[in-house]
């Protein structure tokens, strides 16, 4: 659990730090759309320069982001390995009954990068922006589904506080666990039946102080004057400043770029030529 | 029986940026019908120093005799020592889950594997040591106050009938009243069922009154180990890592400067009582 | 100025018990409370003695079921009266974790402005202002789940304070919190009381947190049955422990001494007290003969 950086926030002062979280949020898009509609080589080296950049100016360390991709470690190999073999086309090396293709590295690889840029993007994003931040920019950029009675604000309201609790419920999970295996609990043998069994005692104290969090957490806000997202002020109100606005050209100029490699290259019939 | 701790270190997320010394170079003995009281600081290492007593965290450097063999051989059986040295964890009503006070008070000893007879014999004699009424045996366990709860929990570990019970911060939470009666079912378990218990606590006119043996830790090593009164008579150096001797050892303290002589250190009202008693009869 | 003013509230609690029986709980049973502007006053009592329940009426979370409450003049069974009653009324609970609803120090202590309307800029300055009260402005930018149980309780505090009340009722404050964390939270109060001199409400089973009280309240079985300046409540030690509370040691011992003759005052909280009335007395001549 501790390998999965989505979610956590790295703290420092960047300039994508301090970018409005609307303008990361759709960032994060343009970025993921620019990913699945490349498909070659060029295009990706253009992404790589992009996200390289917007890695160096976030200030956030390389590291931490490999950290995050080993959590996709093994759903990575998978499809990387499932394409290499299964994908037919040109053959090139035989071995047994499987046959690596040209056409299944190709489909390997872009599928890595994919997969690869798709986490540090979006991890990127929830690095650089506060858990409220993030609520906030969700609750004001969806702001036009409430018309649609989709209480927007309680979604994120909850989704803010969903993300103060889990590493309070993290640690008590522990705690209730050794507390259990000091009464001669065993979590770890057993059948299945036997283990999901051995859960109970686990969960039904879990449950129950959840409930009695929930219940003192609502007893709080309601003691300090909370009553919805109506007329509530903002200590740090989200408005446009120039550098947000001048970020949206910058997206527009990346699309332009992605979308204009991409018909370039395929009017030319480059495609085949550069693989070749 | 006994539990020895040789030179037993524990670090937190070693070989990261975190890391964190809990428990350095600590050596203990504890052994039969002790009554043993640890304090110190919240971060000291207390909670750490108990959970290595059965074995549930493992210490990285050092070793833990249980009489004599080594638990963390390979071929020692951990099960067999978590069942002889019982732990209640802080907030023990929080791991409460079955329908009915019983049946809780009977996980431990189901889990031990034995008859069902003699299941309900236990869990009926542990109930009955924490003063917990039969016509209680049926409720819902969350129906119950806040200190029964916790000697429903206490007695969840003690119908394993452990050889050594270790309470952390057992009277946390709560008010005189039940904080008297854990005090005082924990020096009968010491007494009467002439077991060892030790137990975790921050008053220090508690530990005052209830144990022959004090522990006090201080960013992970042991730096007392004596009977409360040598103890508290370094009060001085107890201040200087935030701890303090009772109340009343002050005030006597400073009644010698007005001619009131002991010939040792006072830690209880009534040892003050009668130093004072002594000195207005001269 | 009476900023608490209640007459014979009585509060009961419908609860079914095992067999599906409903039954009637009588939590507060009459009470008549006065609680001065600008006071700091200590509500004592054992777990289940409606101390409570008493708090969540302050400010409008329960209401009398017989009885009126009025808080800074207002009726609190009056639902109009609810917002502005919260509003000028703070709470602070016993467990620190469950009352944190942000992520970020300075934003948590926003919370409570933010949910009144208080413009951006106010939000700031009032920010500023309660982290400063409560001696947490190095912790402004942190995550409230690394702090101590005590610095915790101070965020909590400054929550409210932020709110700019009159009046903040703390539950319990400390029972959760270890000796250094307790010391902390005390601190901030009182200094709460005297420097901004907010009505302060403390309700807790600790004998030495009351010792600064100017009015300390004692509740038993929904009751008030003592109340008085700390030196009044603690003259009775043994009524006191009828109740299931406790006094201070020195408190203790001069019970005890008195109980055996000694001609020593009643009351005596502190050590210096205790220290001069038995040098007064040695020095006086005074001897007992066994």
């Amino acid at each position: 659990m501790k390998n999965i950086t989505i979610g956590q926030y790295y703290p420092t002062d960047s300039v994508i730090h301090r970018l409005d979280p609307r303008v990361k949020l759709f960032g994060t898009m343009v970025f993921l759309v620019s990913l699945f509609l490349t498909n070659h080589y060029l295009g990706y080296a253009v992404i790589t320069i992009c996200l390289a950049a917007v890695l160096k100016l976030s200030k956030v360390p390389f590291k931490m982001l490999l950290k995050g991709l080993r959590g996709i470690l093994i759903l990575l190999l998978f499809s990387v390995v499932f394409n290499i073999f299964l994908v037919p086309g040109r053959e090139l090396v035989h071995i047994w009954f499987l046959s690596i293709t040209a056409e299944g590295i190709r489909r390997a690889i872009f599928l890595g990068i994919r997969l690869v840029y798709l986490v540090i993007g979006t991890s990127l994003m929830t690095l650089t922006t506060t858990p409220t931040d993030l609520a906030d920019g969700l609750e004001k950029a969806l702001r036009p589904l409430n018309k649609l009675h989709i209480p927007v604000h309680d979604i994120t309201m909850m989704m803010s506080i969903a993300l103060r609790f889990i590493p309070i419920l993290m640690e008590e999970t522990d705690k209730i666990m050794m507390a259990q295996k000091a009464r001669g609990a065993d979590f770890e043998t057993g059948g299945l039946l036997k283990r999901a069994k051995a859960l109970i005692p686990l969960f039904v104290p879990l449950f129950v102080s959840a409930i009695r969090r929930a219940i003192d957490l609502a007893n709080a806000m309601e003691t300090r004057c909370y009553q919805g997202g109506e007329g509530r002020t903002k200590m740090h109100p989200l408005c446009y400043k120039k550098r947000d606005k001048r970020t949206y050209f910058i997206y527009a100029g990346y699309l332009i770029a992605i979308f204009g490699i991409n018909r370039i290259l395929v009017a030319f019939q480059i495609l085949p030529f550069l693989f070749a | 029986m006994a539990i020895e701790l040789q030179h037993v270190s524990y670090t937190y997320s070693q070989d990261t940026v975190y890391e964190m010394h809990a428990l350095e170079d600590v050596n203990l003995k504890i052994g039969d019908n002790e009554c043993i009281g640890i304090i110190g600081h919240t971060g000291s290492g207390k909670s750490t120093l108990i959970q290595h007593l059965n074995g549930l965290v493992k210490a990285t450097d050092g070793a833990i005799l249980y009489n004599g063999k080594n638990i963390y051989d390979s071929d020692f059986a951990l099960p067999s020592l978590r069942r002889k040295v019982g732990l209640v964890f802080q907030y023990p009503e929080y791991q409460l889950f079955e329908a009915d006070v019983f049946s809780d008070v009977c996980f431990g000893p189901k889990n031990l594997g034995l008859s069902e007879d003699e299941i309900r014999a236990r869990a009926k004699k542990a109930l009955e040591q924490v003063g917990i009424p039969e016509s209680l045996y049926d409720k819902s366990p969350f129906l119950l106050s806040g200190g029964q709860k916790r000697r429903v929990a206490i007695a969840g570990v003690l119908a394993m009938e452990p050889e050594i019970l270790i309470l952390d911060e057992p009277t946390a939470g709560l008010d005189p009243r039940g904080r008297d009666a854990i005090l005082t079912l924990i020096r009968d378990l010491y007494e009467k069922r002439k077991i060892t218990v030790v137990f975790v606590s921050h008053s220090m006119e508690d530990v005052a009154r209830y144990v022959e043996r004090l522990i006090v830790l201080n960013h992970g090593h042991v730096i007392y180990d004596d009977a409360p009164k040598a103890v508290f008579a370094h009060y001085k150096e107890l201040e200087q890592i935030g701890l303090r001797a009772p109340q009343i050892t002050y005030a006597i303290d400073r009644l010698q400067a007005s001619g009131l002589r002991t010939s040792q250190v006072v830690t209880t009202v009534a040892e003050a009582k009668n130093a004072v008693l002594e000195w207005f009869a001269q | 100025m009476r900023f608490i003013k209640g007459r014979n509230v009585i509060h009961d609690f419908t609860d079914t018990d095992e067999n599906e029986q409903e039954r009637v709980v009588r939590a507060i049973a009459g009470i008549d409370l006065d609680v001065k502007e600008g006071d700091f006053v200590a509500i004592l009592g054992h777990n289940g003695s409606g101390k409570s329940t008493l708090a969540r009426h302050l400010n409008a979370l329960l209401k009398p079921t017989s009885g009126t409450l009025w808080v800074d003049g207002m009726n609190t069974a009056e639902e109009e009266n609810k917002w502005k009653i919260r509003k000028g009324t703070g709470m602070v609970f016993q467990n620190p974790d469950n009352q944190i609803i942000a992520n970020v120090v300075e934003e948590e202590v926003a919370f409570g402005p933010e949910n009144i309307g208080v413009p951006t800029e106010e939000i700031w300055k009032r920010v500023e202002h309660a982290l400063e009260a409560v001696g947490m402005t190095a912790y402004r930018y942190h995550s409230p789940n690394r702090l101590s149980g005590g610095q915790k309780q101070r965020i909590a505090i400054a929550g409210i304070v932020a709110m700019r009340p009159k009046c903040i009722v703390l539950d319990e404050p400390t029972a959760m919190l270890d000796p250094t964390g307790r010391q902390e939270v005390l601190q901030t109060i009182r200094s709460l009381n005297q420097q901004e001199h907010v009505t302060v409400i403390l309700i807790t089973h600790h004998m030495d947190e009351v010792l600064y009280a100017d009015q300390v309240f004692v509740m038993d079985d929904g009751k008030i049955v003592m109340q008085g300046t700390p030196e009044a409540v603690f003259s009775n030690v043994e009524q006191l422990k009828s109740y299931g509370l406790d006094v201070p040691q020195v408190t203790e011992l001069a019970y005890e001494l008195e109980q055996c003759g000694f001609p020593i005052k009643k009351g005596i909280l502190r050590i210096e007290e205790l220290e001069e009335e038995l040098t007064a007395l040695y020095q006086s001549g005074f001897r007992l003969h066994k």
